[in-house]
């Protein structure tokens, strides 16, 4: 079953400018999806669009198999979406934020606030409960729209850029715990431009660029179209020039960590012969995690030269 | 039918959700919202009622202090219920939080109704407040609590819808304060507030029935003194007329997404 169904999607703003040229997307039940794409690209008009926030041209949304515009009580019920600016009212308790969101699901007060216990202590928020938004630092900003967005009990999760701004303790702490809610079900939608982030959290990806989905596959499959590798040596020996690897381009990070890129298939013993003959010296080696990074880049890249031809 | 009574709880969860919300917001600066009216209206009280309405003939059969009680009590509900709608609902555009809303399953009736409640109930805690203080000056006159109490409620419904829509248009904050400026004051001071229209010459008597602020000072007034310039009947239609008008207005602007979506 689907959880989001967009079927021919358009959007043409009242400047005339076409934010979206006819999208079409499923994503289904339970997936930890990521919507990517360069900046201005569409993806907020989409998830907008979605979230009842911009009118679309025409086109239409099924989530939960209800129809977005004909049934928009149905089909709201089941969305939550932590955008990715602060919209909520920083002269307002936090807990009082959570215990009127549930309110306009339709949730007496007294569960809002069993509700709000349960995710203001999961994330590390209780403490704060009775201080203004105003008051919480960035990060604990970002968990309290996630908490907001979970008081209905959603079925589908849309997060636009939910890690935008914070350290990487809170952002780890984010993911396992974002992980743990796809595992029990709910179906994440994710857009980020942290890739490594989409690498590492999400199933199913899409690419969208100038209004246009350009990629539309599992995650593994569009990794798998990598045709090398990158690996991070870390050195025993300080370098201060990148050595030169025949087959193997190399490129100096710093003095004692190197990057190598190796085809697809292509054994990494001749590259420790090289290396052997150099006299330099490998404590440790790992894959560079952000491979989708690349991809992306070639994507978009691609995709700009086929419009301008 | 089956749809709308499967929907009635759930709406009305979230319109108590929005109405508490609203008077919480007002009631946590009670600084700014009730006590500038209860001052304003004590210094009408002492300058218009006492010091000048002292040397002033009395105006069907009451004292000037008595005639203009009713039209101060209903023009801080009006301003109060305009005000509190106006700045509350432009502060959730302003500061995107109205997207709660927006991506909530709360029908669009649901938004204006608690919205609307909120300015009814600040302008009727201010009318209260403004009325306790009169007593400080003159005793309390009540013609009909029927008739007080129901042009009370319709007029700060008529406004707050007012400033709802005036809201929805706005794009800055200059832009919440251009009609109670230039349009809401002149025509609450023209309003028979502190005369009878049968004071003016017969030209700017007719002239004043145009005014849809003079049917409800005269309404509260024939509630609260059982005098009146204008029939109540006709008061009452009026203030109905408005309000559905302005209903519908407002339901129509809040369907197309006018104002609040892009």
């Amino acid at each position: 079953m689907n959880a989001l169904e967009i079927k021919n999607l358009k959007k043409v703003y009242g400047n005339g400018f076409v934010a979206l040229k006819g999208i079409n997307l499923a994503i289904q039940q339970g997936d930890f999806f990521a919507l990517l794409g360069p900046n201005g690209a569409g993806k907020s008009t989409i998830i907008g669009i979605v979230c009842s926030l911009i009118n679309r041209s025409s086109g239409g949304v099924i989530i939960q198999e209800h129809d977005l515009f004909k049934f928009p009580r149905e089909a709201k019920q089941s969305l939550g979406v932590v955008p990715q600016e602060f919209n909520f009212n920083v002269f307002e308790p936090i807990e009082e934020i959570l215990v009127n969101q549930a309110g306009y699901y339709g949730i007496e007060r007294k569960e809002a606030f069993k509700r709000s216990e349960i995710y203001l202590k999961q994330l590390e928020l209780w403490d704060k409960r009775r201080e203004m938004a105003r008051d919480l630092s960035g990060g604990m900003k970002r968990r309290l729209m996630i908490a907001r967005a979970l008081m209905h009990h959603p079925r589908i999760l849309i997060l636009d850029e939910p890690t935008a701004g914070v350290d990487i303790e809170i952002r780890r702490t984010m993911w396992s715990f974002l992980q743990e809610l796809n595992k029990n079900g709910t179906t994440i939608i994710l857009t980020t431009h942290y890739l490594e982030e989409a690498e590492q959290l999400c199933k199913n990806i899409a690419i969208i660029d100038q209004g246009q989905i350009i990629k539309n596959c599992a995650m593994t499959d569009l990794l798998a179209e990598l045709d090398s590798e990158c690996l991070v040596l870390n050195l025993k020996t300080a370098l201060e020039i990148s050595p030169s690897l025949e087959g193997y381009p190399a490129q100096l990070i710093d003095s004692q960590t190197l990057e190598v890129q190796v085809k697809k298939g292509e054994s990494v013993n001749q590259l420790f012969e090289l290396l052997n003959q150099m006299n330099v010296e490998v404590l440790s080696m790992r894959n560079k995690s952000n491979r989708l990074e690349q991809l992306f880049l070639n994507l978009v890249h691609s995709n700009k030269n086929n419009q301008e031809l | 039918m089956s749809s709308l009574y499967k929907n009635t709880p759930y709406n009305f969860i979230a319109y108590k959700t929005i109405v508490i919300k609203e008077v919480l917001r007002f009631s946590r600066i009670w600084l700014q919202t009730i006590v500038p009216p209860a001052i304003t209206m004590g210094l009408y009280f002492v300058i218009f009622g006492q010091l000048i309405g002292s040397q002033l003939k009395d105006i069907d059969n009451y004292s000037y202090m008595d005639y203009i009680v009713p039209g101060l009590i209903i023009m801080s509900i009006i301003s109060n219920s305009y005000s509190n709608v106006v700045s509350s609902f432009y502060s959730t555009k302003f500061h995107h939080h109205i997207e709660e809303l927006l991506v909530s399953p709360i029908s669009n009736f649901t938004i204006i109704a608690g919205y609307v409640s909120g300015g009814v109930v600040r302008g009727l805690v201010v009318g209260v407040i403004v009325t306790i203080v009169s007593l400080f000056f003159t005793e309390l006159h009540i013609h009909s609590y029927f008739i007080t109490i129901l042009i009370a409620i319709l007029t700060a419904t008529l406004f707050s819808l007012a400033g709802l829509i005036n809201a929805i248009f706005a794009k800055s904050f200059d832009d919440i304060s251009i009609v109670p400026t230039f349009v809401l004051t002149p025509l609450t001071y023209l309003g028979g507030v502190f005369y009878s229209i049968e004071m003016l010459p017969e030209f700017w008597q007719s002239v004043s029935m145009f005014n849809p602020v003079l049917y409800m000072v005269n309404g509260f007034r024939m509630g609260m003194l059982g005098v009146s310039d204008a029939s109540l009947i006709t008061a009452i239609i009026i203030i109905l007329g408005f309000i559905m008008a302005l209903g519908a207005i407002s339901l129509w602007l809040l369907h197309k997404g006018v104002g609040v979506k892009k």
